[in-house]
């Protein structure tokens, strides 16, 4: 069977020594940065991305790929132990976490969180290994108008699973767009909006603005907020394998969870995030059984279905941007830049011309979800401690790890300056209420859209009625246009900002 | 007329001048037809697209109305400044400033810089814990970045490592 042989093609790459080694070092590095309170995934491997460029390859991206399962799970961790979602899919898991947490059950939530997400990862890579090869042959027949209407229906869909005014993130993708367009043009050679410096002719690096953004903007946020006491539970994490009970209640929560967001990691836009709500409302619409707590109160069920399914969701949502080539959210959108990086242009082109790489990946992926449980599990007191570690002792290291890994990536202090001002750019849209998730992914996308309008265009000779006359483009055209009218509706409307406010 | 959302008037302003700008930018360069694509089409279409949307925002925030006037509140300058400080202040001990001819100090010192700096943006600082936190700091990054990792750092003082 083709997917058996190219399964064990990946692990044969995967598994040498020195690559379970990186596997092992980004899960560590990644939990480790991911735990701290307020630092999100994007800002996470946007910090640690530095730390792989002198790698070969394969090895950055298996460490890439364990940074990233570390850093989501370090997220989960600090929702349940101090009530702060460290990124917008692990919202839900506060909800029951929480008061699991305050209960002194802090271990059996983390080990259903572990144990969920493991399980999900497992199903996810399965499913990723045997949808990559017929996607790959459906992708090969896209024409620039199907993959330009397909990165509009990536972009909408990315944006209406966003919380927040529809209008002001469409217009913050658009930023992103033309933020993308900065430096030489590939076609003509002008360097656009570089202002004669020279350094901007070669485009603006999306680690800086992900720094800018991310990291700076949400730290000066968080320093101007008085500092409120959190509770941190420290002393009371004892007995963390769940019982019998939790076990019973915990299964079927798990599976459920696991399949929903396996389906809809798959749709572009932020899947795993509308995976945990999805999965959160579903149990809570099952019925209790006598003696379970409700949810709301510490229910079990309430953090394994959820993390199951942000778990599944992140994995699956790997699907389009191997197979396509395209970003469905901001965390990937990082991964592309990452594999341009180390000159990887993510697509259909790689299974086929690089199977060691692409197969090794789906591998190294399940290894980094296999590390996360044997680190994590019994390394749990270890991360509690890092959380009483006061902001006024992380922030500077953060700014100082910023500032180093952005000036590692071309060894040129003008990349520090232009943090800074992004720093500045950041905060603004944090004042001003507009979520920048979709302005990095408009980012990354921008020349590729212009691209691909640009071969569009030339094949219909200017006719821009291409995009609606060939199938295919229609009907992501045209999907496009029902999730945003959906959306639009008042019904769906005053639900869809209901399940954003909801706790 | 009354602005009924602060945070959506100006980022609706916001939005329209970036847009503008980019889209006033995009003229300098061959715009081309849709067949011929310059350098400027794409970017001249975004920015309209990017200042109408902006136009939509701000309009709506004179119009529909907001329990509270979302008010975009009080700017937090002290953090911003001494973050963004301490981060431009990296940039310079690190790398020097050639154009007026201040050396480059290297990492060590940018480190120690750059960490006091950045410290003060908080409600409490120590002077002591601080420098403590900067010989931490300091030997994590020398024995990650510079021993582990290879990275092509001056670390000392030009003047000294020559």
């Amino acid at each position: 069977m083709d997917l058996i042989n190219n399964l064990s093609l990946g692990f044969g790459v995967a598994f040498t020594f020195q690559n379970l080694i990186y596997g092992f070092i980004g899960c560590l590095l990644g939990t480790l940065i991911g735990v701290l309170p307020g630092i999100g995934p994007v800002a996470t491997i946007a910090m640690l991305l530095p730390a792989t460029y002198a790698l070969p390859p394969i090895a950055a991206l298996i460490m890439l790929a364990g940074i990233y399962y570390g850093a989501q799970y370090g997220g989960s961790t600090t929702a349940i132990l101090v009530n702060l979602p460290g990124e917008s899919s692990s919202v839900v898991t506060v909800i029951d976490g929480y008061q699991m947490a305050r209960k002194g059950r802090a271990g059996p939530a983390l080990a259903a969180a572990g144990l969920g997400s493991f399980f999900a990862g497992c199903v996810g890579t399965l499913i990723l290994a045997a949808f990559a090869a017929p996607l790959t042959e459906v992708a090969f027949k896209f024409g620039p108008a199907e993959y330009f209407s397909l990165m509009i229906l990536g972009l909408i869909g990315a944006v209406v699973l966003a919380s927040g005014s529809l209008l002001k993130a469409v217009a913050m993708i658009v930023l992103g767009l033309l933020l993308g367009l900065v430096g030489t043009d590939v076609n003509s050679g002008v360097a656009r909006f570089s202002f004669d410096i020279p350094e901007l002719t070669d485009g603006i690096g999306f680690i800086t603005i992900a720094m800018g953004v991310f990291g700076y903007g949400e730290i000066i946020a968080n320093l101007s907020q008085p500092e409120d006491k959190r509770e941190v539970f420290t002393g009371k994490v004892t007995g963390l394998f769940p019982t019998q009970e939790d076990f019973k209640n915990m299964i079927p929560a798990v599976l459920r969870g696991t399949a929903i967001g396996s389906m809809l990691g798959i749709l572009p836009g932020g899947g795993a995030l509308l995976a945990a709500f999805a999965a959160y409302t579903i149990e809570k619409k099952t019925k209790l059984r006598p003696g379970e707590v409700p949810f709301g109160q510490g229910n079990i069920r309430g953090v394994a279905a959820p993390e199951s399914a942000n778990n599944a969701g992140a994995q699956t949502s790997f699907i389009p941007l191997l197979t396509l080539g395209i970003p469905p959210n901001a965390v990937m959108a990082l991964m592309v830049g990452a594999m341009t990086i180390h000159n990887i242009q993510p697509g259909p082109q790689v299974m086929t011309s690089n199977p060691e790489l692409f197969w090794g990946l789906i591998a190294s992926m399940w290894i980094g979800n296999a590390m996360l449980i044997i680190l994590n599990l019994p390394l749990i007191g270890m991360w509690i401690k890092l959380l009483t570690v006061p902001y006024r002792w992380l922030f500077p290291a953060i700014v100082l790890f910023c500032a180093i890994g952005v000036y590692s990536t071309n060894n040129n202090t003008f990349d520090i300056w232009l943090v800074g001002a992004f720093g500045v750019i950041g905060y603004l849209f944090i004042k001003l209420g507009v979520e920048p998730a979709p302005l990095l992914l408009g980012f990354i996308l921008g020349p590729m859209m212009e691209e691909n309008l640009r071969r569009a265009l030339l094949l219909s000779r200017g006719d821009w009625t291409v995009f609606v006359t060939r199938g295919l483009s229609a009907s992501l055209l045209a999907a496009a246009a029902v999730l945003l009218i959906v959306v639009l509706l008042p019904s769906v409307k005053s639900k869809r900002e209901e399940a954003f406010v909801e706790e | 007329m009354k602005i009924k959302s602060q945070k959506d008037f100006f980022s609706g302003l916001m939005f329209t001048v970036v847009g503008a700008a980019f889209g006033y930018g995009a003229t300098s360069y061959n715009v081309g037809t849709g067949a011929r694509m310059g350098p400027g089409y794409f970017p001249l279409l975004l920015g309209a697209i990017l200042a109408l949307l902006g136009a939509i925002i701000l309009l709506k925030s004179l119009v529909v109305e907001t329990p509270d006037g979302e008010p975009v509140g009080a700017w937090a300058w002290r953090p911003l400044f001494y973050i963004i400080a301490g981060n431009l202040l990296f940039g310079i001990l690190l790398g020097g400033l050639p154009s007026i001819g201040f050396p480059a100090m290297g990492l060590i010192v940018a480190i120690f810089g750059t960490t006091i700096v950045v410290s003060m943006a908080g409600d409490e600082f120590k002077f002591k814990e601080t420098i403590v936190l900067s010989i931490i700091l300091s030997l994590m990054s020398y024995a990650a970045f510079i021993m582990l990792l290879k990275l092509q750092f001056p670390v000392w003082p030009s003047f000294i490592s020559g």
